[in-house]
């Protein structure tokens, strides 16, 4: 099917209704008429952000086998799966738009799509599982508190309840955190260890500066986004500070200062090249994490092909009867 | 279909054996109180193969899956934490959960050998869980009413979870089986793989006499004949044959285990060993 590239008549006059009712804070549902650059926009965001829960089970998973108790190993596993499940909540809205989740995860596979770039980075610690709780799902939480507003209602209500459970992380992760900074030497040392790796790389997960982002400014006007990705990052920053205070936990960044005019921290120059690196492939992990889930994919193969055949050879013998 | 199968007590006898050879005069390492012993077994079963479903964790065949298998390594673990955790109280020596499971050697777990097998690929997992799954539910559902009142509590409770596993497991292998020709063959060689652990499950010792003492009186034959029953019914669906002519291993229960369990306690209990003493 051919799209007409020219907006005829019609659709401007449709053009302009939809966006009277975003402006009016109306929710667009998926029977409702869009755009395709709104429909492309969402889809495009919100596998981005389907895919960053799987890719993300990758580092987390990584402690899994070894975390140090009973009651961790427990709490992990129960977050790598709530991850996977706001995965699935998300291809499932996803597809309210016309796109299946096959092709979706072809996507991520062949590298068209692309998951939040923290994810790149490798786990090297027990520390690490405290960390990403606390600055990785605390950076998302600040997303996607203002996502739950956003003008799709899919998306909107997946962020509802997908924010509760990503609370619940950040709170375990800092609570992880807390029983570090109290514990031994080398427990200490260990927690700092992490902050300092991956305090950058979660300031960079709000994206870059909105005035090098490329789709800011039609995701604001539609209501596909609410602030800027500045904002946000800010935003984070402000509630991560007294925290790391709080637990005795140094950021790692000189430049870090509260401005009693702006009443915000202001920080140090983030390194947008490792950021552009992360994203283009070139990041720590980017080939181990999708190697991890193209092998997922084949080795699942048979045995998806074994339910599909299952499930019709049921159906016959259901017509049969 | 014909069940060909070493009894249990043949397959004891066929260990013992090589466990005298180990420690000269007695049949392995001394064990404890037949009580904790017992729940040590049954902890120890809980706790090594939640461990090698959590392995799945990020890499199941479907989403779908890598959820079910979290959530039900994460029932397993639960359970062993439970388990664990009334052994140690009942063992008296100051031993949590955390210190039975982060800080035993090999030769002092109690699980089968079935459950520290490596995960192998899906159908192997699902094939392995569903021969567990049936052991448990049979097994719980008499410990339910047992008259040891802390073991049957928890008992009951791990019921509920096991019930909907095992009908998840027992799905799986007739999708699996019932499936294509790969996935029939697959299953099916895991079947023949697994099949030679059964046995153990269904052992009985000094042990399993013992705890009597304390209100625990399982007949072991009528619940390898439930047993039996379920996965007769599960695998005939599934197309599915169980081998012929086995000789059932052995060993867990007393110690003597197969290589893998090593490999599994040091990356399990890494962490906690780099830091002994230390709280998480
Ligand atoms: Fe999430
Ligand atoms: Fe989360
Ligand atoms: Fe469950």
């Amino acid at each position: 099917m051919t799209q007409p590239t020219t907006v005829t008549a019609d659709e401007s006059a449709l053009v302009a209704a939809f966006e009277a009712r975003i402006a009016a804070g109306e929710s667009i549902e998926p029977k409702d008429w869009m755009p395709e650059r709104y429909r492309r926009q969402l889809i495009r965001m919100m596998s981005q952000h389907a895919h960053s829960e799987i890719v993300g089970m990758l580092p987390e998973g990584n402690w899994i086998t070894r975390a140090p108790s009973l009651r961790r190993k427990m709490s992990l596993i129960a977050k790598v799966q709530d991850e996977a499940g706001h995965g699935l909540y998300i291809y499932c809205g996803t597809e309210t738009l016309g796109v299946d989740r096959h092709e979706l995860v072809e996507q991520l596979l062949d590298g068209r799509a692309k998951y939040s770039s923290i994810f790149n980075y490798p786990t090297l610690s027990w520390a690490d599982m405290g960390v990403i709780g606390w600055f990785v799902d605390g950076a998302a939480i600040v997303n996607q508190t203002i996502l739950a507003k956003a003008s799709y209602g899919p998306y909107a209500r997946a962020m509802v309840r997908i924010c509760k459970e990503e609370n619940f992380h950040k709170r375990q992760g800092y609570e992880i955190c807390a029983t570090l900074a109290n514990g031994t030497p080398a427990q200490r040392e260990m927690l700092q260890d992490a902050v300092n790796r991956f305090w950058w790389p979660s300031l960079m997960m709000f994206g870059p500066s909105d005035t090098d982002s490329p789709n800011s400014a039609e995701l604001l006007k539609w209501r596909v986004k609410r602030k800027t990705n500045d904002e946000l990052r800010q935003r984070f920053i402000n509630l991560t500070v007294p925290q790391a205070a709080a637990i005795g936990v140094t950021l790692p960044d000189p430049d870090l200062k509260f401005n009693a005019e702006t009443n915000n921290w202001d920080f140090g120059e983030i390194d947008w090249d490792e950021f552009f690196q992360v994203i283009g492939g070139n990041g720590p992990c980017n080939r181990e994490r999708i190697a991890a889930r193209q092998q997922a994919q084949d080795e699942g193969e048979w045995v998806r092909a074994a339910a599909t055949a299952h499930a019709s050879k049921q159906h016959r013998t259901v017509q049969a009867a | 279909m014909m069940v060909q199968q070493t009894t249990p007590e043949a397959a004891v006898s066929g260990v013992t054996t090589a466990a005298e050879l180990n420690v000269a005069g007695t049949r392995g390492p001394s064990f404890g109180e037949p009580i904790v012993e017992y729940l040590l077994r049954l902890g120890d079963d809980r706790l090594i193969l939640g461990h090698r479903l959590s392995e799945w964790c990020g890499h199941g065949p479907i989403l779908e899956e890598d959820i079910a298998l979290a959530n039900i390594a994460l029932d397993l673990v639960g359970a062993s934490s439970m388990l664990l955790g009334l052994a140690g109280e009942l063992e008296g020596k100051d031993r949590d959960a955390d210190a039975l499971a982060f800080f035993r050697e090999g030769v002092q777990y109690r699980n089968a050998l079935i459950v520290e097998l490596p995960r192998g690929d899906f159908g192997f997992t699902i094939m392995r869980q569903f021969l567990f799954d049936a052991y448990s539910v049979v097994t719980l559902d008499a410990l339910a009413s047992c008259g040891h009142a802390g073991l049957a509590a928890i008992a009951a409770k791990s019921l509920k979870e096991d019930k909907y596993h095992l009908r998840h497991s027992s799905e799986w292998v007739v999708r699996l089986g019932d499936g294509t020709e790969e996935s029939h063959n697959r299953v099916q060689a895991s079947l023949n793989e697994l099949w030679r652990y059964t046995g153990e499950l269904f052992e009985r010792d000094t042990i399993d006499e013992a705890v009597a003492a304390v209100g625990i009186t399982l007949d072991r034959d009528a619940l390898h004949a439930k047993w039996e029953s379920i996965v007769n019914d599960v695998l005939q669906r599934a197309t599915l044959t169980i081998p012929e002519k086995t000789v059932m291993a052995s060993g867990g229960r007393r110690g003597r285990h197969t290589e893998h369990l090593g490999h599994l306690l040091s990356v399990m209990q890494s962490v906690a060993r780099a830091h002994p003493g230390a709280t998480w």
